[in-house]
């Protein structure tokens, strides 16, 4: 079947479905199984009342179970596995002290320390920046849109885009990547293949992140720096405090709750990183992180049971912001 | 606020132009390759796509002298032009590699066994040799040449078309759309059914699930990746587009749910509540008021989840399969990377036709993103 036609059908049938489910559902429950009738009209309104909302819930509880839940469960158990012909095998922590002794595995965890550091640092820092200097500017909005644009491009694409500023042509040739045309313009040195520097190729693959993510924690901040009470501002300037001293002792202060979740969110986003790495070097010359390592281990070396392990590892790095995250939902519904 | 102490203008300026190199500082990676997408193969790999609108002078690859030759005052002659297209001026040229630009526009070079060669100025060149050139390895010439500045859609009819990395970009375009709307349109209506029941109805438990959903927000897709495609072989569904479906509309519900549920909460109490005493179902309170109230949140949500399935390259590497008729986009993308690294104006090109779509949405649609982004900050 042509799969534009597929397409078509599934969609059609994924909302009919739907739709049908919750009516019918619904039906059922209000006309057959609890009438609102008869003898028993109360109890039957109390008792569908009790059992709709389970209704409502069920292909979502279905759907976040199978695909989100199960699978942490599933990776765990396979991570304590290894394939023994076509059985799996019981070998306890094998598979984390296999992957412990590779180079890769380490090197994967050094960069992913960094990128944890870098990334979220500078990317809502120029966020920050970008809200405070587009503000009260008459193009600010333009300039937002300008800076928050990144957001749209896959990171498939960014890595293009940022492939081409670091592209490097032999000495003497003219350079078409404007990182060593300027290079060379300015120091008269020979040109770099930035990407191949062991330590400083991470920086350069961060930058794409960053770029990309920046926009997103301006925006945010933007709406935090918005929300400051005006009167806090107008009492500092009365007490004779500059600009940055505003800026830095007053306006920060307020919105550092929302420093923290966009930190927090880039964080994460940094935690899954694997397009970029895998489109600009695919780990090479020491620029592996663990979302690649934990790809390569699957689906190139069909070594489940340490890839399963492997991504035991992200989602160790991920749940203290979970709990934090949960933690702090918990708050708010009270 | 504007003129009151504490704003100096001075450092208005300051703040002026900050803002524009921090503008400039975004923009200049996307619109390089955009502007390098139009340019042809010779001028993208002969200079920096900075330079795309000034006359430049530099290097052109050698071109082999070729023609028919004519008999002149006992000699063998080929007159004939390097440029029949014109619009180029030779300022200095060579035979071998070692010296390209050995000599000027107009003189004329002795070559080895009496053969004479000249290059003018507008490209045309005379070679003469006192034997028949028939047997001869003709000579190669390099020339520096000014060529103005040179903009084409070729490349554009060429990646759409025609397969380069064993796939048009043309057909990776439909794959993309065939994963992307499906995987937006389905997830949407699970969750705000469940997003309703979350916000406003009454049941034990009902605090427990909004925290696991909060918790799956984070959880990293990359674990689902083995355990699911296991799965989706188990049912029988294997590598295709419905097993991408699937788990599109699994990873997007947390968000969506989350989203939805934020906004909901925050409808007015007395509609809802006016309505139960009218006799209005939960269905129907469902389906005539807060679906339709609802409409910013669904909207940015569907952005959201539009964006991410069509940017998307770990999930499709994953539950796709390779044939050509259902690598995605960013999975062509990569492919070219590998086999085309250099050719950048093939690159260049695939990638903007990538990110065109994306682009539309996100500049037509920017409202609905932010506020999304504002409701719920969290994926």
């Amino acid at each position: 079947m042509n799969p534009a036609i597929q397409a078509v059908l599934t969609v059609a049938i994924g909302v009919g479905g739907c739709v049908l489910y919750f009516w019918l559902s619904n039906l059922f429950l209000d006309k057959v199984l609890y009438p609102p009738r008869g003898p028993n009209a109360g109890r039957n309104i109390n008792r569908a009342n009790m059992i709709r909302p389970w209704l409502f819930l069920l292909p979502a509880m279905i759907a976040l179970g199978l695909y989100l839940a199960y699978p942490v469960f599933a990776t765990f158990w396979l991570s304590l596995h290894k394939d023994v012909g076509a059985t799996k095998q019981f070998v306890g922590l094998d598979n984390y002290r296999q992957m412990m002794t590779e180079g890769k595995f380490w090197e994967s965890m050094r960069n992913n320390m960094l990128w944890l550091i870098v990334v979220p640092a500078m990317a809502t820092a120029f966020g920050l920046l970008a809200a405070q200097l587009t503000d009260r500017l008459k193009w600010g909005n333009f300039a937002k849109s300008m800076i928050f644009m990144p957001m749209a491009i896959s990171f498939v694409g960014a890595s293009v885009i940022w492939k081409l500023i670091y592209d490097s042509r032999p000495a003497g040739q003219e350079q078409i990547g404007i990182l060593n045309a300027v290079y060379v313009w300015m120091t008269g040195n020979d040109p770099q293949q930035w990407l191949q520097i062991p330590f400083w190729n991470n920086l350069f693959l961060m930058v794409v992140l960053v770029w990309i993510q920046a926009g997103f924690a301006m925006v945010i901040l933007s709406a935090a720096l918005r929300g400051i009470p005006e009167e806090t501002i107008e009492a500092a300037i009365l007490d004779g405090a500059g600009p940055f001293q505003i800026f830095f002792k007053i306006k920060v202060p307020q919105i550092m709750p929302t420093i923290v979740v966009v930190w927090t969110t880039i964080t994460i986003t940094v935690l899954k990183v694997f397009d970029i790495v895998l489109a600009m070097t695919n780990g090479q010359w020491e620029t592996q992180v663990l979302a690649n390592y934990m790809y390569d281990k699957f689906f190139r070396a069909f070594d489940v049971g340490v890839g399963s392990a492997a991504a035991m590892i992200i989602m160790l790095l991920v749940t203290p912001i979970l709990v934090w995250n949960v933690h702090n939902a918990r708050k708010e519904m009270r | 606020m504007e003129n009151i102490a504490g704003q100096k203008s001075g450092l208005s300026w300051a703040v002026q132009i900050s803002t524009i190199l921090l503008v400039l500082l975004w923009v200049l990676p996307t619109f390089g390759l955009f502007v390098s997408s139009f340019r042809t193969t010779d001028q993208i790999s002969t200079s920096g796509w900075w330079r795309a609108l000034s006359t430049q002078e530099r290097q052109l690859p050698p071109i082999r002298v070729e023609g028919t030759e004519t008999q002149k005052d006992g000699l063998f002659v080929i007159d004939g032009t390097l440029f029949p297209k014109g619009g180029t001026t030779v300022s200095a040229w060579g035979t071998s590699s070692k010296e390209p630009t050995a000599y000027e526009a107009g003189a004329t070079a002795e070559l080895n066994d009496g053969v004479t060669l000249s290059v003018k100025e507008d490209g045309t060149f005379t070679l003469t040799s006192p034997t028949s050139t028939a047997d001869m390895r003709l000579p190669r010439i390099f020339t520096t040449a000014s060529a103005p500045p040179e903009f084409t859609l070729n490349n554009y009819s060429n990646v759409i078309f025609s397969p380069l990395a064993g796939q048009s970009i043309g057909q990776a375009f439909l794959n993309t759309a065939t994963v992307a709307i499906p995987a937006t349109i389905i997830p949407i209506l699970i969750a705000a059914f469940a997003a309703y029941a979350l916000a406003w109805m009454e049941f034990p438990g009902r605090a427990l699930l909004v925290a696991a959903v909060v918790a799956l927000l984070v959880v990293p897709l990359q674990l689902a990746l083995s355990p699911l495609l296991q799965f989706h072989n188990w049912i029988g569904i294997g590598k295709g587009y419905l097993g991408i479906w699937l788990a599109h509309t699994g990873f997007g519900l947390p968000l969506a749910i989350y989203l939805l549920r934020n906004y909901m909460v925050g409808l007015p109490r007395d509609i809802i509540e006016n309505a139960r005493v009218d006799g209005a179902t939960e269905f129907q309170i469902f389906t005539k008021i807060i679906l339709p109230l609802s409409f910013p949140a669904l909207a940015s949500f569907a952005i959201f989840q539009f964006l991410w399935t069509w940017n998307d390259l770990l999930v499709a590497l994953v539950f796709l399969g390779t044939g050509n008729d259902q690598q995605v986009l960013t999975a062509n993308l990569v492919n070219l990377m590998g086999s085309r690294g250099g050719d950048w104006e093939i690159l260049a090109t695939s990638a903007f036709v990538s990110i065109l779509v994306p682009l539309i949405v996100f500049f037509s649609l920017q409202r609905f993103l932010v506020r999304g982004l504002l409701a719920g900050s969290v994926k």
